[in-house]
């Protein structure tokens, strides 16, 4: 186990080191595109020559790299173009607030999505079962940018219910995350939902489920010691690729409710070419996929005992 | 719930179920009888489709959301089970009624840890505390003989071998000590020599604790072995009915005389007595004919008669079976005395020029060890000895089986010669030229042309978007046999007749095909390149009796034409009796014994042979056997004894010798080889392990009135 949990750390520094060099040349490869962004439109090209020797870009790209490398590892991300600023001082406030969203959103939608998932793949085929795949197929259906519309609609316009933007100008409000979490959650639970209810409807198929039925123990029982835990092992890759899609797919809802988060921070930044910002976020969203990844793939060793002693 | 202890533990009387499809109503059993007393096993046999595991589900109240009872009744202790509700059925399941299964690996959850798999039986049904649980379980563990049953406890399924599964599946059937077992083919997916080791435990415990069995197989040898009664059945229903040695010995209906036809039983011979396939196919369950169900297929079918009306089970009258009911008109009419279930006799085959000349192969796999421990040790690359040191030859003609159980590398060695692997050592010759060390690749169609292979699942081996037709017509063009594409055309149309399948399934795709139809197109696109020689890798061993036999026996056939070369690969000894000229058996990689058919299937043996002769069923009640059982599991390839492979579980083993070092392969002039280091002589003094009476002594010929009195 401890050996397999090195290899995935491993692979995981392996992916995070090319994914930088990858940011990095694309970002900073021309010194002269680095500068033109950071000192404006309307530079002169000796003002450019300038900038680029004095900090540093006539130096071959490797060093330049592992410079920037090293002063990432000691927590200076550059400064902002746009809000003139150290990266560091807008950048951990948004990602904060990405997390709170995203993680009151995937603790709501993990939960309504298994137990959805497990109640329509218990009995495949029958009223229930249909019902909740309908449902799950018709919220995937309908895009963010037209719920946080329908939604904003119903409850910011017609009941007049809650806020319609949550740009939380009065410091924290928990009413204003409210809609887009609910955005969030009608768009991504289907998803889960439907891969909870095959496997549970596979599992519910099996021999041992035949077995356990068999073997006189009550229903519930059958379903919670014998058919959940194997149900379960296949949508949990599925539930920790939901990270990543929290974390960067976010955009159209931080947007349209003016949440100020991590999605809307990129955008802004990829929109006016703030370098330093763009390579901030790419870092943290490469890091936060393959985490998850490794994570995922850790805990479904340790799930499935058939991988675990083998 | 009041169990009545006086009434017979299960009386099914009349039952009738269906299945409901798209199609409508599908009757699976109809007009199903049976009785069952306490401490009595009864069989129930037939071939697939036939409805015995309907049966099963039935008595369990188990049959799926598009399965129904739609009449008669199944009583338990005297008590209605299809009145009960939910909740007495569910205290029924487990405690008085068990049931073990046909795939043990599957009917176990994968990832919960078998103590607990089994704890929850008793803490359900009787509500004692966990650690009373595990005693109790622990304690039943010793009783099916697994060796370190806490170790068993506190491990996953899928960590133990596949006897070892069936054992733990049995333990929780008897955990409860239930009246009742349901067995569904509970030894069909292991190999032989534990079959064995699991039948004699059922048998040994149920009479322990004086369980009633219900045992359901497509075996008729294994069901004389296990039960009391038999019931036949085909297509939904119970043709005949009996006392074993009644039933057996003189089978009135003309489906159970034609089973017996289909079964290479130790008095057939494929010369002089070949089997005889019963023609014709199972009918769709919605396409049964009026009357009997069996007469389309039927030598004694009598138009008017057979085909009209309710056919009900009869008595058969006569002192030999008071007790023995068939579904037949026209039963005291056959005279089966005087004819002989086989097919007509052939002369024996010629051999030609030897064909295929191993000798010293050797296979060996590299396992690559990651493990820290083998990396600081520096023995990170380890060998599996798939094949070691193989010798043999086949002629032109001739029928060499290689047998063995799984992990034997019989199937590595058919890989080798196919080139899909390459010999580590050693030679391989065929039609003169050198193919050991030649990958598939690298032959010449010419080479590839002269060695196919049949291949043991026909359900995948076909492609599924080509036509039948298209699919043999490749071949043909590939090999280079014809190329103009009229008389391709032509030569499938001939193969289609040889391998006895209209000419119109040339246009069909194989999902509209049946098993054994599917294997006949296997067949025939192995033959269509005349090859000098066929390896047939199990070719049967996933059909049904009946069609088993129409396989093998056209198999025979085609290579009789063609003077083909076949070697067969089976782990089924009695099927390579029958039509093998000569045999290897294999252990471990390694040959134990190799001859003639006669020479292996009489004293000298090797252990081992003798051991596998031992646990064949053979489905005939006047055959005696010497019952010997292997204890242990076959050893891990990995890591395998360094003497004699079957030191660990020989039962003849004559002491440290056989575990430190090689035995001698000691040889006659007729090629008889066997590898054991007790003396020859020795050996020849053993008895024979199965005794067939000879025709005269047999019951059968003799007037069965007589007899019983």
């Amino acid at each position: 186990m401890l050996k397999v949990i090195g290899t995935r750390l491993g692979v995981m520094v392996l992916i995070m080191l090319t994914v930088s060099v990858l940011l990095f040349v694309m970002n900073e490869g021309n010194p002269r595109l680095v500068a033109r962004s950071v000192l404006g439109p309307y530079a002169q090209p000796e003002q450019l020559d300038a900038w680029v020797e004095k900090n540093g870009y006539d130096k071959p790209m490797a060093v330049r790299y592992i410079t920037w490398v090293g002063r990432i590892f000691a927590g200076d991300l550059g400064d902002s173009i746009i809000y003139k600023q150290p990266v560091n001082n807008i950048f951990w406030k948004r990602l904060g607030n990405t997390g709170i969203l995203a993680g009151i959103t995937f603790g709501i939608m993990v939960v309504i999505s298994l137990t959805l998932g497990v109640l329509a793949g218990m009995k495949e085929g029958s009223a229930r079962d249909r019902f909740i795949s309908f449902i799950s197929i018709f919220t995937t259906s309908i895009p963010e940018y037209a719920s946080a519309v329908i939604l904003s609609g119903i409850f910011v316009f017609w009941l007049a219910w809650l806020p319609g933007t949550s740009a939380m100008t009065g410091g924290f409000n928990a009413v204003e995350l409210v809609l887009p979490v609910m955005v969030l959650t009608l768009y991504g639970f289907g998803y889960v939902a439907r891969m909870t209810r095959a496997s549970m409807a596979e599992v519910m198929t099996s021999n041992y489920i035949r077995t356990a039925v068999l073997k006189g123990l009550p229903y519930w029982r059958v379903i919670m010691k014998h058919a959940l835990r194997n149900a379960l092992i296949a949508p949990f890759t599925v539930i920790m690729l939901q990270f990543n899609w929290l974390l960067s797919g976010v955009v159209v809802t931080e947007f349209a409710f003016g949440y100020k988060g991590f999605g809307a921070l990129l955008l802004e930044a990829a929109l006016r070419r703030d370098i330093f910002v763009i390579e901030a976020c790419g870092i943290v969203a490469v890091f936060v996929a393959v985490g998850t990844q490794t994570i995922g793939d850790l805990a479904y060793t340790y799930l499935n005992p058939r991988i675990r002693f083998s | 719930m009041q169990f009545d202890d006086s009434a017979p533990v299960l009386e099914i009387k009349d039952l009738n179920l269906s299945y409901f499809t798209r199609a409508g109503e599908i009757p699976a059993v109809i007009d199903f009888s049976l009785t069952v007393n306490k401490g009595e096993s009864i069989g129930l046999v037939g071939e697939s489709g036939c409805g015995k595991s309907t049966v099963a589900m039935a008595i369990m109240q188990y049959m799926g959301s598009n399965g129904a009872i739609r009449s008669g009744s199944i009583k338990f202790k005297g008590v209605e089970m299809n009145e009960m509700s939910p909740e007495q059925l569910r205290n029924l399941r487990g405690s008085e009624i068990s049931m073990i299964y046909q795939e043990p690996f599957a009917s176990l959850n994968p990832s919960l840890l078998l103590g607990s798999q089994l704890k929850e039986v008793l803490t359900t049904h009787e509500g004692i505390s966990d650690q009373e649980a595990h005693e109790r379980a622990v304690q039943l563990l010793e009783d099916v003989k697994l060796p370190d049953p806490e170790r068993v406890m506190g491990a996953y399924p899928h960590q133990i071998s596949g006897g070892q599964q069936q054992r733990v599946v049995i333990a929780m059937a008897l955990l409860s000590q239930p009246s009742l077992l349901l067995l569904d083919e509970p030894t069909t997916a292991l190999d032989v020599t534990v079959e064995a080791g699991i039948t004699k435990l059922i048998a040994d415990i149920s009479k322990k604790y004086g369980t009633s069995q219900i045992y359901i197989s497509h075996n008729l040898g294994l069901i004389l072995e296990v039960c009391d009664r038999v019931f036949v059945m085909y297509s939904g229903e119970v043709v005949e009915e009996g006392t074993i040695n009644s039933l057996f010995t003189w089978p009135k209906h003309p489906y159970t005389h034609g089973l017996f036809g289909c079964i290479p039983l130790p008095t057939a011979d494929k010369n002089a007595a070949p089997l005889q396939p019963i023609r014709g196919q199972l009918p769709l369950p919605h396409e049964r004919p009026n009357g009997c169900n069996f007469g389309p297929r039927c030598d004694h079918f009598q138009e008017g008669r057979c085909d009209r009306g309710i056919i009900g089970m009869d008595y058969v009258s006569g002192a030999s079976g008071s007790d023995h009911r068939v579904r037949c008109l026209r039963w005291n009419e056959i005279d089966y005395g005087a004819e002989v279930a086989h097919g007509e006799a052939k002369p024996p085959m010629e051999f030609g020029d030897e064909v295929l000349a191993v000798e010293n192969m050797q296979k060996y796999y590299e396992v690559h060890d990651r493990s820290l421990a083998a990396m600081i040790k520096g023995r990170s690359v380890r060998y599996v000895k798939a094949n070691e040191s193989l010798n043999f030859s086949a002629r032109e003609g001739e029928t060499v089986a290689i047998v063995g159980e799984s992990g034997c590398g019989k199937s590595t060695f058919a890989k080798v010669l196919m080139g899909l692997e390459t010999a580590t050592d050693g030679e391989i010759m065929h039609a003169g030229e050198p193919i050991g060390e030649v990958d598939v690749h690298h032959r010449s169609t010419e080479q590839i042309r002269g060695l196919q292979m049949v291949f043991q699942n026909p359900f995948d081996t076909l492609n599924p978007s080509h036509t039948v037709g298209g699919q043999i017509a490749r071949v043909i063009r590939k090999f280079g046999v014809e190329s103009d594409p009229d008389k391709i055309r032509e030569r499938v149309m001939r193969l289609l007749d040889i391998v006895k399948l209209p000419r119109d399934f040339f246009y069909r795709r194989p999902r509209q095909l049946s098993g054994g139809q599917k294997q006949r197109v296997g067949i025939a696109r192995a033959f269509a390149g005349n090859p000098s020689m066929v390896i047939a890798d199990e070719p049967v061993s996933a059909l049904d009796v009946s069609v088993a036999a129409a396989v093998t026996e056209l198999l025979m056939e085609i290579q009789r034409e063609h003077k083909t070369t076949l070697l067969f690969i089976s782990h089924d000894l009695s099927v390579v009796r029958y039509l093998s000229d000569r045999i290897v058996v294999m252990y471990l990689g390694q040959i134990m014994e190799r001859g003639s058919t006669d020479e292996i299937f009489a004293p000298p043996y090797h252990p081992y042979t003798e051991a596998l002769l031992s646990a064949v069923p053979i489905a005939d009640p006047e055959v005696t056997k010497r019952e010997i059982v292997l204890e242990g599991n076959l050893p891990s390839v990995l890591n395998p004894p360094a003497g004699c492979p079957f030191s660990t579980r020989c039962p003849r083993k004559i002491g440290a010798i056989c575990d430190d070092e090689r035995p001698p392969v000691h040889q006659t002039n007729t090629g008889h080889a066997i590898a054991c280091h007790i003396p020859l002589e020795e050996l020849r003094e053993i008895e024979p392990v199965i005794n067939v009476p000879s025709l005269d002594e047999r019951l059968h010929v003799q007037n069965p009135e007589v007899v019983a009195d």
